[in-house]
């Protein structure tokens, strides 16, 4: 630790490059909370996504309009609408209705901005997840539906054991995709004051006035993490891997 | 309609079809088919393409509904909308022209999965008994080899076993050679005719003359959608009496 320390000291020292959380322990404490928080929004937002998708995607096939519908509308709207749009909604709109009254007489809200941020962000995700889905489950052949159905297996179990493992398998690669663009698009949370990554490095750069440094920092530590993402999104891809199977 | 709780005795038909019509919007598909399967008959249904054998099979477990008549199995009346359709699929097994099997699932656990899910059986006894039925059809050692790296044939068979492991009174197979190979075609056939000793009842849609006369008890000849003609093998292949029958057999023949 002490000789990375004494490195980005001479980095400093020498050329005048600030890049502050390599000796400040406040400022990379900062970062590293970030960091933090930006794994976590990630994490959980691709999972309530995935789970938007699968039930989104089942609803839109169903036979009833009263199903049907609500998905349609739901896809269609948070498809056709900015993201950050969306995050102010969730934030200033919803969260300024839902609203408790504090012990003190005060007023605090219901649902913190991080939990809006993943709620935002899960259901922009999770609609677009819900149309590739949906163009997996109809990639599974029809026939292939039929020798279940005459198996016995209901809609449902057919859904489950057939439908979803072959149309999850034909949606990976758009599926990274999106799991990708849903890391990147954390960063809005920034502007309801979630303290995740870009927030921590704009409190770095506004104090040090190390701007260039932060950025460059930013930006490597943003491919950093959709590598990991992409390395797992592979690895995943390899296990699913059918021998003898087109996709 | 409410017969469905009709006991069946094994002296009456197994099938049992009464003047069955359908149609996909305005063309008419089977226009009035009545016919009778007792236990343990191997039937085959042949016939130009179009002329309503297939959607007639798939009337028998419902994978077709139908406009009129009525299809009983078993004394199930299959169309009733009441029916519980899982008690008729655990007595009618299908096999299908293009396989169907599960891709992403082993031979054996293609075999498998039915009895497990569906009828909740104990995995280690539909185990052992699926690994029977892959030695039955002759694909020992194919067990854990997916459907990608199996031939035609060797998936059709992989197919009846999985079909068999429900435990069916009735088989249905529809055209299950007709995107064979012509060398792969025999090992299925052995198959089928493996069972049809058996004395499973086997209701089958083909195009192989040659085997319908050598292993079914009667032959039905559709056109248009209608039985035009029908008969034990022997008969009604030396000397068929309606042109059409005729006409259609001079040029598979």
């Amino acid at each position: 630790m002490e000789t990375v320390e004494t490195f980005f000291q001479w980095l400093r020292q020498s050329y005048g490059i600030k890049i502050t959380i390599g000796y400040d322990a406040w400022d990379r404490a900062q970062f590293l909370a970030g960091l933090w928080t930006t794994v976590k929004l990630s994490v959980l937002s691709i999972i309530f996504s995935l789970i938007v998708g699968v039930i989104g995607a089942f609803a839109q096939g169903s036979k009833y309009l009263i199903l049907r519908a609500p998905i349609g509308i739901f896809v269609t709207f948070f498809r056709n609408t900015p993201p950050l749009v969306q995050l102010y909604f969730f934030f200033f709109a919803l969260g300024s209705v839902l609203r408790v009254t504090t012990e003190t007489g005060g007023s605090a809200p219901m649902v913190s901005a991080f939990s809006w941020a993943v709620i935002s962000l899960s259901l922009f995700a999770g609609a677009l997840n819900t149309e590739i889905f949906r163009s997996g489950i109809e990639a599974v052949p029809k026939s292939t539906l039929e020798a279940s159905e005459s198996l016995g297996f209901t809609r449902f179990q057919t859904y489950l054991y057939v439908v979803l493992p072959l149309a999850l398998r034909i949606s990976l690669p758009s599926l990274g995709t999106n799991l990708v663009n849903l890391v990147k698009t954390t960063s809005l949370a920034y502007a309801i004051a979630v303290p995740e990554l870009l927030y921590a490095a704009a409190q770095i750069w506004s104090e040090q006035l190390n701007v260039r440094e932060m950025m460059t920092v930013l930006l490597l530590t943003y491919i950093l993490l959709v590598a990991v993402l992409v390395w797992i999104l592979g690895r995943w891809e390899k296990a699913l891997r059918i021998p003898g199977y087109g996709v | 309609m409410a017969m469905t709780d009709v006991k069946w005795t094994a002296d009456q038909p197994i099938v049992s079809l009464k003047d069955v019509r359908k149609s996909y919007g305005s063309v008419p598909v089977l226009n009035g088919i009545s016919l009778d399967i007792m236990k343990g008959e191997v039937i085959c249904i042949i016939g130009p393409s179009g002329s309503g054998k297939s959607t007639l099979i798939r009337c028998i477990n419902a994978l077709n509904d139908i406009q009129g008549g009525s299809i009983l199995v078993e004394g199930l009346e299959v169309h009733d909308p009441k029916l519980d359709k899982l008690a008729l699929r655990k007595k009618v097994g299908m096999v299908f022209q293009q396989y169907n099997l599960f891709p992403h699932k082993t031979a054996l656990q293609n075999v498998m999965m039915a009895p497990v899910k569906v009828l909740k059986e104990n995995p280690a006894e539909v185990e052992k008994r699926a690994r029977e039925l892959i030695r039955k059809v002759r694909l020992e050692g194919k067990e854990n080899s997916y459907p990608g790296e199996l031939s035609g044939g060797q998936q059709q068979r992989v197919a009846i076993a999985r079909s068999l492991a429900m435990r069916p009174d009735i088989m249905l197979f529809d055209e299950v050679t007709a995107a064979l190979d012509p060398e792969t075609v025999k090992e299925v056939l052995v198959t089928i005719k493996d069972l049809a000793a058996e004395g499973m009842t086997c209701i089958l849609v083909t195009h192989e003359m040659g085997f319908a006369r050598e292993v079914a008890d009667h032959i039905y000849f559709t056109d248009k959608g209608v039985i035009v003609e029908h008969g034990p093998p022997a008969g009604f292949f030396a000397n068929p009496t309606d042109p059409r029958t005729r006409q259609f057999l001079s040029q598979v023949l």
